[in-house]
């Protein structure tokens, strides 16, 4: 399997203090990886290395099979290579309709002009209402997003990034505020989308990630611990100490 | 599939048809054209309200919509109304100065006639010659198209370098304030080619239309403001009620993650700054001509704070607020100003509303933003949510059988 995202020796200093630590990691094109470590692991700060929000101080972060460089680029241009990304905290527009946010994801060209002319076609709303079946959401297409429950928050962001057919998945302890029968939901969906793209899930529930069966890599104090299957990393000494036992 | 654009606006509608009974209105009680009971300096008032009703929509789409608080709106205001004066200005004193070389024994070269201009016009800042900026004075079209371009790439090349480091909030306002401020210095300056703080003045007279007097003039001009605002209310409707609303709106509530869904943020903003930049001037070059002069004060940094303050007390965020507010505030100060309040005596101290007026508006700013939020279009809230209840998804009725929302809707 080829490598999607390949990011080598980064590191990160936030007023002296060391987030990210020669940190390397790499996904192939479709694959699923939980990351899984204490808080201040900095898992966070991995994600906003990989969007361009944060900056790392040295190292390289690679995409793609043109090995495109992604510290040369913003924000906007990484997600549109094909980076989507679900926030810790659920980040929807809560001023908006669900449908409104959802279109605002869909895959279309995104500069202004062709923004400003764009009329939403048939077609366009038969893939935003699939995409709200999917996400249990189908019946509140028309209410404001900021109405919605935390659990469905979630929901929504993750349809959105759905709805932006990225390569890679970044996603942000996805469970957080659901109930155990969306969170198998939630699991089945991510599954689902790794058969044909790259999903990076960061989560604190073992019961998630071992559904989610796959590879895991756990952070500890900015740099990779360990990384295998959920049994062999839990088995570690060092996992133990520092995660398991606590 | 999209339902047309004015049945998915209604207001807009609503809008434009107020907007022509407005005008006819005001037409059949004018003192030109109609039956004298509107006085044709209060058709003046009325259309200048107009071009600030369409300046405030540009402030509520740059502020109210996108989350940019400018304070730099009416510099490109007065700038629309310094390259139509110019033009105005330069053709009324042609026709002055020609006529009077006309007595003269021989017929005036050209060179002669702009020698008589440049006097005329320069002679207050003290100089004679035509300064290269009036180049194109002499042609209406082409001060037509500055009204435009002028504007329109300052607040580009202002916008791109402001944006592109990513200034924002509170600290972009501030940029804006300067650079209106720079401009306002600027051009008191006797030297700035445009007759500094004496600014352009006799605006109200039309060249080649010397024999249409004021009183039908001003209705004209109240009919341009009225399209020129009833274009922009559509025009603004139309950006804002698609996607490109969303994305703009986006910005504004968290435009981090905007950029994220990967659209580039520093654009959306560029484009929204230069058109409503663009909007203000065509504004301010409509309301010039009925103010009759212009001058640099007109576009300090307070001119653009009004601006802000009768957006809030309007409503921001919504079309009708904008225009709402900005008809409304300065109405009602020109009423206070304008010294047709009655004064007030306490006894010991007469409130008179010339010197008090900025209080109460200063309050009232500070009350809205603390009580009403929403402004006085959020009173159309109160009225719409009472006629039709958003319920959706509730069923509509009572019994099992009833109909359901989506059957309802077929
Ligand atoms: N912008 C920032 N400025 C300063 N410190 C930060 C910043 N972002 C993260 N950190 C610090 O970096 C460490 C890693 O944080 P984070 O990536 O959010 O951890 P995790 O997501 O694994 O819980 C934490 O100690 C946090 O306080
Ligand atoms: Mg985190």
């Amino acid at each position: 399997m080829s490598t999607l995202l390949e990011v080598s020796g980064i590191s990160v200093t936030f007023d002296g203090f060391r987030a990210i630590n020669n940190l390397s990691f790499r996904i192939g094109t479709a694959e699923m990886r939980a990351i899984i470590g204490p808080n201040g692991a900095g898992k966070t700060t991995f994600m906003d290395i990989v969007t361009g929000k944060t900056r790392p101080d040295e190292g390289r972060v690679i995409w793609g099979e043109k090995s495109i460089n992604l510290l040369k680029m913003n924000e906007s241009q990484i997600a549109r290579a094909g980076i989507g990304r679900k926030f810790q905290r659920p980040t929807v527009f809560e001023d908006q309709t669900v449908l409104e946010n959802l279109v605002m994801a869909l895959k279309k060209t995104r500069t202004p002009l062709s923004v400003l002319g764009y009329r939403r076609s048939s077609d366009d709303i038969d893939r935003v209402e699939a995409l709200a079946d999917e996400i249990g959401l189908r019946a509140e297409l028309p209410r404001k997003s900021g109405e919605l429950a935390h659990g469905q928050k979630q929901w929504l962001e993750i349809g959105m990034l759905l709805a932006q057919e990225p390569r890679l998945l970044l996603v942000d302890e996805p469970a957080a505020g659901m109930s155990p029968a969306e969170r198998e939901h939630t699991t089945a969906l991510l599954v689902e989308a790794a058969k044909t793209r790259a999903v990076v899930v960061v989560e604190h529930d073992m019961e998630f990630v071992r559904r989610l069966n796959c590879k895991v890599t756990v952070f500890h104090e900015g740099s990779v611990l360990a990384e295998g299957s959920l049994d062999h990393v839990t088995a570690n000494q060092h996992v133990i100490d520092v995660y398991l036992g606590r | 599939m999209q339902k047309p654009f004015f049945i998915r606006n209604p207001s807009v509608m609503i809008f434009v048809a107020l907007l022509a009974a407005f005008t006819i209105g005001v037409t059949i009680l004018s003192q030109g054209f109609g039956i004298d009971v509107i006085s044709t300096s209060m058709v003046k008032t009325l259309g200048k309200t107009l071009c600030l009703c369409l300046i405030a929509l540009a402030m509520d789409l740059v502020w109210g919509y996108t989350g940019i608080l400018s304070l730099g709106h009416f510099a490109f205001f007065g700038l629309g109304g310094y390259m139509v004066g110019m033009w105005l200005m330069y053709e009324r004193t042609k026709a002055i100065v020609v006529n009077s070389l006309a007595e003269a024994p021989l017929p005036p070269t050209p060179n002669e006639i702009r020698e008589g201009i440049g006097t005329q016009i320069f002679g207050v800042v003290g100089g004679a010659e035509i300064p290269p900026i009036w180049v194109f004075a002499d042609s209406l079209t082409m001060q037509l198209a500055l009204v435009v371009l002028i504007p329109g790439i300052l607040a580009f090349v202002f916008g791109w370098l402001a944006f592109r480091s990513r200034v924002t909030g509170v600290y972009l306002s501030i940029l804006t304030q300067a650079m209106t401020l720079a401009l306002a210095l600027y051009l008191f300056q006797n030297d700035s080619g445009l007759r500094g703080n004496n600014g352009l003045s006799g605006l109200q007279n039309i060249p080649g239309a010397e024999g249409v007097p004021q009183s039908e003039l001003s209705v004209y001009f109240l009919w341009a403001s009225a399209l020129a605002l009833g274009l922009g209310y559509v025009l603004a409707a139309w950006i804002v009620g698609g996607k490109f609303g969303s994305v703009i709106r986006g910005i504004r509530d968290d435009e981090a993650r905007v950029r994220f869904l990967g659209y580039h943020v520093e654009s959306y903003k560029l484009f929204i700054f230069t058109v409503t930049a663009i909007i203000a001037a065509i504004a301010g070059a409509l309301y010039y001509p009925q103010a009759g002069i212009i001058n640099p004060a007109e576009m300090a940094p307070i001119a653009s704070i009004y601006l802000a303050v009768w957006v809030a007390i309007g409503g921001r965020g919504r079309l009708y607020g904008a225009v709402i507010g900005a008809g409304f505030v300065s109405l009602v100060s020109t009423w206070f100003t304008g010294g047709q309040a009655p004064d007030i005596p306490l006894g010991f101290y007469t409130v008179k509303w010339v010197d008090w007026w900025l209080v109460l508006l200063g309050l009232s700013f500070v009350l809205v933003t603390l009580f009403a939020p929403k402004g006085i279009g959020g009173l159309f809230d109160l009225i719409s949510g009472r006629i039709a209840p958003n319920r959706h998804g509730a069923d509509l009725g009572p019994g099992m059988g009833s109909l359901r929302e989506q059957e309802a809707e077929k």
